[in-house]
């Protein structure tokens, strides 16, 4: 046993580990800063939250200890348990969860409030791993894309169904990982298309959209040769575009509700209200700009401590480090997550077992999602969606989440050699 | 196949550094290119507090306070900061209705978001505790305490002057002055406004997004300290002030007491007048309409802005350079057919034993001696003509005071009128005028325009025997002790000091057995001079002056009564008590103070 474990803390990624305990204790600096208040300065008052996430943090670590000494088949041959047990979670907060801020999404645990879809991320993570490293799997298949769809679709509807959108959507990123896995990049390009669609269906009239999509049409027509079967699918594939940014405009017109349409107005400029659903971007942008190269310091932020900025140890936590540490803090921190997320895809390439190989690149995705929705967010470059920055929000099941899903794929790297 | 997809991990690299990049340019843009968002966080933090300091408080020549500040609050409102609030609310707490509101609101964002601008002015102090407690539910809102000019007693509100909140116009000009601040408009608060006003200080304090104060900005390292108005010290007095405005009840006209050594303005009285304090604060504007259309003038300085036909008065001014000039001696006697005729001109006179000598024309006031005297001061034969004798006389006219407004310290004095030779050469043509044609110069009517407290200051020069101190109502500014200098200066008048003598015992006579016996008082030896300013819209106008003692004076005086006939009847006795109110401090002769107080003369 001794001689194992030993083996374990030799062949961990230490840089990872690294890069998390870096982030890690930055975040908590800056939920300190964020929240700071002269009655109780000790970044160890409990009664605060940065006493509160140091608990976590040492809680994390306890975690990731735990998961450095399991044994790495237990993940695999679990996959599917664990799914299923997250399922039940994700079922049962749906009739015995509270509600915080809009979402029934959080179980009670006396004292710590645990966010089940959290977790789901490394159940479908390990899920998905599980499935598509089967013997016989191969993405290619029609079957295989179903279930693996499934796989992910029906946590996203039970999350859904808590009226938790943010969360949900994270499992997009699961397609990095598909792609990786085989799916057609045209998955990745004709995304990209549906969002720029939609993006301009809302900010452009539909008719002027859609004359210039008849415009294309007419080009393209104009080069190719005049056979029935092409004129048809020409055809087809205008009314297909054209029927979309039309459902778009009237989706958003006659569907959503007037704060969602707020929301979206404001995020592609076509609003600007700084009372309503703008004031926290703007809040936000106000606070990151005013740190201007080197930011106001430690503690020194008027802006988040003052609270300007709401959710500042959670969703906005970037501000702190926008207007505290500057557009070099700032750089440095974008800086520290990429380096993270490559080193995780190298970690994974260099994996022998393909379920390994999937599951480090749905950390990563999972990871960059975050942070691109998150810093988007608050930069204004993303809607306001309500999902935390990995290791510097504040949380305790966003962390240890996060630390877990993290670790295990450590675990597995350490065991990358023994394993054939 | 492994083999091409495992390529696929650049693909995802590059999109996670593609994210980052964006990031990075955009955080470029945020912090550095974009310098809006730094003064957005110092608007959203930084508050810049007026701290107004206040303003100087005005004593009299007893060191009685005159006036002094109350504590006022103006409710201002940052509007880019104000939202999320309960309107109704804020509208019941501070008693408009919601329209008034949005119309105010309205405004207020029209002129700026982001600077605070008054919202409503002086809130009561019962109103502004109930507000203060309830003002963080309003956020952008917050309050400024201010000031407002009290006056201890209802008197010498012309002097006083009042305080109002500076115009667009002098915004513009002068940058100390910012919309909404208050500057002295009239009397001693215009003309003192630099010293009484102090200096405006600045404290920036920080707030959180509540509006909550968090502490000074960079420990008060750009704050600066309000420093208070400078005290000022007024010559007046105000028990003889105060007395003086009862004695002028009911009537039209103004009384102006110097102390003739310094120049310093005992008593400016302006009647009718108004109560100071009607012009202070929310009230102002709707009770300056009320004062502004009111029949009698209430407004009105008549003691400085009034001009007047001197009358007899002008005799002494006669007599003194008919003296210097050596055209007249103790000895000159001039006979009065009930006046002075020449040709077709006669200027009459009243009945009294003839001839008479100088000191006796003084006392009776005789027409006839005065036109003899003017014609020959005109005819004086050391001068080539008439328009040259003219000249002269004029010359020494106006070293009295007379013809130009005193470089004094209370803002708008009128000069009066003593026409040039230019002046008769234009209505009658070149060497077309002589001494008949402004024969009624001599007796101070005619052309001849005087101020009230220019003829104070005549008296004040007599007492002096040939000097005057330019008369000011300011003794002191800052410290009580320290005079101010350029009021030390004494000027000289060019005519010899036993003329004054001469003309200080004609005028003694005038009390004791001359025009204005009647009232005399043995207890002091008044010197005065009675007048009538001829009135061509109704009853003549009475005019006294005087001084006492008559040696080694302490009061000058000039009265005048509107519409009250002859100088004697009403200027000369309220002159007389106001000399004993200030020299005796009580009043022997109730019955003529009760005459005089309970007399009106409103409807004549
Ligand atoms: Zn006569």
């Amino acid at each position: 046993m001794v001689r194992e474990e030993r083996n374990i803390f030799k062949n961990i990624d230490w840089i990872t580990v690294g890069i998390y305990l870096l982030l890690v204790l930055f975040g908590w600096m800056n939920i300190y800063a964020a929240v700071f208040n002269e009655q109780h300065d000790s970044i160890f008052d409990l009664s605060q939250r940065y006493g509160k996430q140091m608990i976590w943090i040492l809680v994390s670590i306890l975690l990731a200890l735990i998961i450095l000494m399991t044994e790495p088949k237990v993940f695999n041959a679990f996959a599917f348990f664990i799914y299923g047990l997250s399922i039940l979670s994700l079922f049962l907060v749906l009739f015995i969860g509270k509600e915080v801020s809009g979402s029934k999404s959080w179980i009670d645990l006396g004292g710590f409030d645990l966010q089940p879809s959290e977790f789901a991320k490394i159940a479908v993570n390990l899920a998905i791993a599980r499935h598509l490293s089967s013997l016989n799997i191969r993405m290619e298949d029609l079957r295989t894309r179903i279930t693996t769809f499934f796989l992910i679709g029906l946590p996203v509807i039970l999350i859904l169904l808590q009226d938790d959108t943010g969360s949900a959507l994270v499992f997009t990123a699961f397609i990095i990982v598909l792609y990786r896995e085989g799916l057609s990049g045209n998955v990745l390009i004709i995304g990209g298309l549906v969002i720029i669609l939609f993006i301009l269906a809302l900010m452009v009239d539909k008719w002027i959209i859609i004359a210039f999509l008849a415009l294309i049409a007419l080009i393209w027509f104009s080069q190719i040769r005049k056979n029935r079967r092409d004129i048809v699918s020409l055809l087809g594939l205008f009314l297909l575009v054209a029927g979309f940014v039309y459902s778009v405009d009237f989706a958003f017109h006659h569907v959503l509700d007037v704060h969602h349409k707020e929301r979206i107005n404001v995020l592609i400029g076509k609003e600007v209200d700084l009372k309503g659903a703008g004031y926290n971007v703007n809040q936000s942008k106000i606070a990151i700009g005013s740190g201007r190269i080197i930011g106001k310091g430690f503690l020194q932020g008027t802006q988040t401590k003052y609270n300007f900025v709401p959710e500042q140890s959670t969703d906005f936590i970037f501000c702190t480090i926008g207007e505290e540490w500057g557009f070099i803090g700032s750089v440095l921190t974008i800086a520290l997550f990429i380096i993270l997320f490559i080193r995780i895809l190298n970690i994974a390439e260099r994996q022998r077992s393909a379920f390994s190989r999937i599951y480090g690149y749905g950390v990563a995705s999972v990871f960059f999602f975050h942070f691109l929705v998150n810093i988007g967010m608050t930069i204004g470059l993303a809607p306001v969606i309500g999902i935390p920055l990995p290791f510097i929000s504040y949380g305790g099941s966003s962390l240890f989440a996060f630390t877990i899903m993290l670790f295990i794929f450590i675990r597995m790297d350490a065991n990358r050699l023994q394993l054939l | 196949m492994q083999k091409a997809l495992n390529k696929r991990k650049y693909v995802i690299s590059m999109i996670f550094i593609i994210a980052g990049v964006i990031f990075v340019l955009r955080l470029f843009w945020l912090q550095i290119v974009d310098r809006s968002y730094y003064f957005s966080a110092n608007n959203n933090v930084l508050r810049h507090i007026t701290q107004y300091p206040a303003r100087g408080l005005i004593y009299d020549r007893g060191g009685e306070l005159l006036v002094y500040n109350e504590a006022t609050y103006d409710l201002m409102v940052i509007p880019r900061q104000a939202r999320n609030f309960d309107t109704l609310e804020l509208c019941g707490l501070i008693g408009i209705d919601y329209e008034t509101f949005r119309e105010r609101m309205k405004k207020i964002r029209e002129y700026s978001l982001y600077r605070p601008s008054v919202f409503e002015k002086q809130i009561s102090k019962e109103a502004y505790g109930f507000l203060e407690e309830k003002l963080y539910k309003f956020p952008g809102f917050y309050v400024q305490p201010r000031t407002l000019r009290k006056y201890v007693r209802p008197i010498a509100a012309h002097t006083m002057g009042y305080v109002g909140e500076v115009s667009p116009r002098i915004c513009e000009v002068n940058p100390y002055y910012k919309p909404g601040d208050y500057i002295g408009i009239s009397g001693i608060e215009k003309s003192y406004e630099e010293a009484l006003r102090g200096i405006k200080g600045s404290r920036i304090i920080m707030v959180d997004v509540f509006n909550r104060d968090q502490g000074s900005f960079q420990d008060g390292k750009y704050d600066t300290i309000a420093v208070m108005g400078k005290n000022l010290y007024a010559s007046l007095d105000m028990k003889l002030q105060e007395y003086g405005e009862l004695l002028m009840t009911n009537k039209r006209g103004s009384v102006v007491a110097i102390e003739p050594e310094s120049g310093e303005i005992l008593a400016l009285v302006t009647s009718p007048g108004y109560d100071p304090n009607l012009l202070v604060g929310r009230v102002r504007s709707y009770n300056y309409n009320i004062l502004a259309k009111d029949s009698l003038k209430p407004l009105f300085n008549r003691a400085l802005q009034a001009q007047y036909p001197p009358g007899s008065t002008f005799k002494l001014v006669h007599a003194l350079i008919g003296l210097e000039e050596g055209v007249l001696n103790l000895q000159t006697r001039y006979g009065c057919a009930m006046g002075y005729s020449s040709g077709p001109i006669h200027v009459g006179c009243h009945a009294h034993a003839g001839p008479l000598d100088l000191i006796q024309s003084i006392a009776q006031s005789c027409n006839a001696y005065y036109c003899n005297v003017f014609r020959t001061i005109l005819d004086n034969r050391s001068l080539p003509n008439q328009a040259a004798g003219y000249a002269k006389w004029r010359e020494m006219t106006c070293s009295l005071g007379f013809g130009s407004a005193f470089d004094s310290d209370i803002p708008n004095l009128v000069s009066g009128f003593i026409p040039k030779n230019e002046y008769f050469d234009n209505i009658y043509g070149k060497n077309r005028w002589r001494f008949l044609t402004i024969v009624s110069l001599s007796i101070g009517q005619g052309e001849i325009l005087t101020t009230p407290l220019q003829l104070a200051n005549l008296a004040a020069t007599i007492a002096n025997r040939g000097y005057y101190c330019t008369p000011h109502i300011i003794r002191a500014v800052g410290k009580q002790d320290d005079r101010q200098e350029k009021f030390q200066q004494k000027h000289s008048i060019p005519i010899s000091r036993r003329h004054f003598e001469t003309v200080v015992e004609g005028m003694y006579q005038v009390v004791e057995a001359g025009t204005a016996h009647y009232y005399k008082m043995d207890s002091i030896p008044i010197c005065g001079k009675t007048g009538t300013a001829q009135n061509p819209h109704g009853k003549d106008h009475s005019i006294f002056i005087a001084f006492a003692p008559k040696d080694n004076p302490k009061i000058a005086i000039s009265v005048i009564v509107e519409n009250a006939g002859f100088g004697a009847t009403w200027a000369a006795p309220i002159a007389f008590l106001m000399i004993e109110k200030y020299l005796m401090k009580e009043i022997k002769r109730k019955d003529v103070e009760t005459r005089m107080i309970e007399g009106n003369l409103l409807s004549n």
